[in-house]
């Protein structure tokens, strides 16, 4: 572990200065990324940063100059340069975006590399440690460094919060930001100009290989966890800020670390955290939605055939575990769990290997039983299914009934069909041959 | 040719090859104007004041990548109606909203609203895309899509009024929507999207309403609760024009009918031109010769390019 005052340095100002920069860059990639993300565009931010490299280099030979504006000019001049030709190689010819966009970024990636290679040969003494731009190097940025990146940043994120608006409407519905009069292409425009500002703001502390996650990785993790365009995009500037910082903080520790690399693996940590545990897009959450899902259905279950048995039984109240087993095709011991399960739940009473449910549980029982069969009903009077046919998909919707439809079923089977639903029978004739549906079944007594 | 390299150079091609394709196959394409054949069955508004009729399309003819989609259309709209606009797949329906709107490019003719071009209107069209057309499970909830329909009078980096979310939710309780307001639109049914779309457009409060197939995919309730709407706006003296697919609701919902297959086959009140004859015209095979003649365009221009 480390001290952290003393690495923290927060009270050398360029340290600082240097940290609240890559925040800046994080924060812009998040805000900027959530626009791309969601107009497909992010493959663009990557062309975008690859073609900048031999921006950079054609820059530096140029001028001999290692300014941070100067090496920004250039790599913009080539990144969008490259972004045309993906345009112009796509509506021109029939090859797609994908391709196109494989094509461009390789082939201007290799010029850069060798346009690198060629100025770290031929310059000897004056190492021009351009290769910062291939992987970042957030430490090397000098206080006039991050006083560019940071205003290009704040001008950025100003412009985003005029034309809010307008990006929401041009991704969401182009046609009619159109027919309101809007200019899509003016727009467009825009919306792909601030995204190159925002890639070549972040070249030098994260790289060109890298600084497409910066986009794509903060706005992706942040869509997990709302369904607001706004929250989002106020959530990956955060996740985005937190990355960035956190990135060269890190990577500050050993100096020969990247620090494109540590933001990238930071940001992806965050994405993987917001993957798992977001409240409804969530791994976790949709894992535990299915699973309750299971057991309302297995509860279900059980009820009902508690229900149907008492029916069969002249109103008996107790029944035997294997009564309960052959009635449902389970195993024995998930009809045992279950049974324990809604004991908890005070549905079920359990007595010496006999199970009776509890007024409540009842209760549910036969609204289950009466959803089961007015469904069935239904489906057989609307001739959907013949009637033997009806069992399975009775079963898996019978679940899902509210109240309310079942009134509007109950209303509709009186009404159209003449049928009295408060003695609503089993169709399938005496003994009821209720098996619930899915895995569940065979196994066990026939 | 050297219109090869210009974007305007498909107007000529489509009338040469409209022209050619109907003198040799002897198929005439301008028969539904021919009175010989039948009563007109495009019936034009030409004593009407200009500035009252709230879509006028003249001599209009439209190619996606020089392909052509509508040829050669003359449509009156009249005012205060429900119009319809029926026809097969691929016969221009969409096309036709969308030129109106002049969102796309026209290879000849050109359209009046009420008199003026569309440029000078839009305030006063509303426009309900098909509900296909975007991704639902955009992250925006239902009331800001509806707030959209103000953008047009809010203006570039503005921001929508308090007056303006106001409408928006009066638009939404409009449509039954209104404790919607605030769901996320992925978790909407398909009705209820709908419903959204058309409430974008009467929170544009608009005069006339261009609509692309407003009743896809619905269930009844929703489409008799569209259908009311659209009625009510009626009787508030605004022109709405209707994408429709259910031939069996055409006589009961519109009061004029658009008959489309690539050209306009039929235009007038409803009871006078939706009949057998029409309705051949419109989705029997006669018109195949317009489809071979814009593939054999495309194919020409393919084989060039």
């Amino acid at each position: 572990m480390f001290d952290f005052l003393h690495v923290l340095h927060l009270h050398d100002a360029t340290v600082r200065s240097v940290l609240f920069g890559s925040l800046l860059i994080g924060a812009t990639g998040g805000v900027l990324g959530s626009f791309a993300v969601l107009r497909r565009r992010s493959l663009m931010g990557d062309a975008l940063a690859h073609a900048a490299l031999p921006g950079v280099a054609l820059a530096f030979l140029w001028t001999g100059s290692k300014s941070l504006p100067v090496l920004i000019s250039g790599a913009t001049c080539t990144g969008v340069l490259g972004v045309l030709l993906i345009q112009f190689i796509t509506t021109r010819t029939r090859i797609k975006a994908d391709a196109a966009i494989g094509i461009v970024l390789t082939v201007f990636f290799g010029i850069g590399i060798v346009l690198l290679t060629h100025i770290q040969r031929s310059l000897v003494g004056n190492q021009a440690g351009l290769d910062k731009f291939l992987f970042g190097q957030a430490a090397s940025m000098v206080e006039d460094d991050v006083r560019v990146m940071s205003v290009m940043s704040l001008l950025i994120i100003v412009v985003v919060l005029l034309l809010y608006k307008e990006f929401k409407a041009l991704i969401f519905d182009p046609k009619f930001l159109q027919s309101l009069g809007y200019s899509l292409q003016r727009v467009d425009l825009a919306l792909m100009g601030l995204i190159v500002l925002t890639v070549m703001v972040g070249l030098q502390a994260v790289g060109v290989v890298l600084i497409a996650a910066m986009l794509i990785t903060p706005a992706v993790a942040a869509r997990f966890w709302t369904e607001r365009l706004h929250v989002m995009v106020v959530l990956a500037a955060f996740i985005g800020g937190l990355s960035g910082a956190s990135g060269t903080f890190l990577s500050a520790q050993a100096p020969r670390v990247p620090t494109g690399p540590v933001m990238v693996l930071v940001a992806t940590g965050l994405f993987v955290l917001s993957g798992l545990l977001a409240p409804r897009r969530g791994l976790l959450a949709r894992w535990r939605r299915q699973r309750s899902n299971v057991l309302r259905e297995r509860r279900h279950h059980l009820l009902r055939a508690l229900v149907v048995l008492q029916e069969r039984s002249d109103n008996a109240t107790r029944f035997r575990v294997d009564e309960l087993v052959q009635e449902l095709g389970w195993e024995r011991r998930r009809v045992a769990g279950e049974a324990r399960r809604l004991r908890r739940l005070h549905l079920v009473d359990c007595r010496d290997g006999h199970v009776q449910a509890t007024a409540q549980g009842l209760a549910e029982g036969t609204f289950v039983v009466k959803s089961h069969r007015l469904w069935e009903h239904y489906l057989v009077y609307r001739d959907i299914l013949s009637a033997d046919h009806v069992d399975r998909p009775a079963d898996e919707v019978e679940h899902l009934l509210t109240p309310d439809i079942l009134e509007r079923l109950e209303e509709i089977l009186q009404r159209d069909h003449g049928i009295d639903t408060e003695r609503v029978v089993d169709i399938h004739g005496s003994g009821s041959q209720y098996r619930p549906a899915g895995r569940e079944r065979n196994e066990v007594g026939t | 040719m050297t219109d090869a390299s210009r974007p305007d150079g498909a107007p000529q091609d489509v009338e040469g090859a409209s022209r050619s394709a109907g003198a040799s196959t002897g198929d005439s394409i301008n028969q539904a104007a021919d009175p010989s054949t039948d009563s007109p069955s495009i019936q034009l508004l030409p004593d009407l004041d200009p500035a009252s009729i709230p879509i006028r399309i003249h001599d209009m003819t439209i190619a996606y990548h020089r392909k052509p989609v509508l040829w050669d259309v003359d449509l009156d709209v009249p005012e205060g109606q429900l119009v319809g606009i029926v026809g097969p797949n691929g016969a221009g329906k969409s096309t036709m909203i969308l030129a109106i709107m002049n969102l796309v490019p026209k290879a000849s003719g050109w359209v009046r609203i009420y008199g003026k071009p569309y440029e000078e209107m839009r305030r006063i069209v509303g426009y309900v895309p098909q509900r296909e057309s975007v991704d639902w499970d955009f992250p925006i909830s239902a009331l800001e899509v509806v707030t959209m329909g103000r953008f047009g009078h809010v203006g570039w980096i503005r921001r929508p009024s308090k007056q303006d979310k106001q409408l928006a939710h009066e638009a939404l309780e409009k449509v039954g929507m209104g404790e919607y307001a605030h769901r996320q639109i992925s978790q909407l049914s398909g009705g209820q999207q709908q419903r959204v779309f058309l409430a974008r457009a009467l929170a544009q409060d608009a005069k006339v309403y261009l609509m692309d197939e407003p009743f896809a995919g619905v269930d009844a309730a929703t489409e008799r609760a569209i259908i009311d709407i659209l009625m009510e706006l009626r009787a508030q003296g605004k022109t709405i024009l209707v994408v429709h697919h259910d031939l069996q609701t055409v006589t009961r919902y519109f009061d004029w009918l658009i008959m489309l297959n690539m050209r306009v086959v039929a235009s007038g009140p409803t009871e006078e031109v939706f009949n057998d004859t029409t309705l051949n015209k419109t989705y029997g095979g006669r018109l195949t010769v317009l489809s071979q003649a814009a593939q054999a365009v495309q194919d020409y221009e393919r084989g060039r390019g």
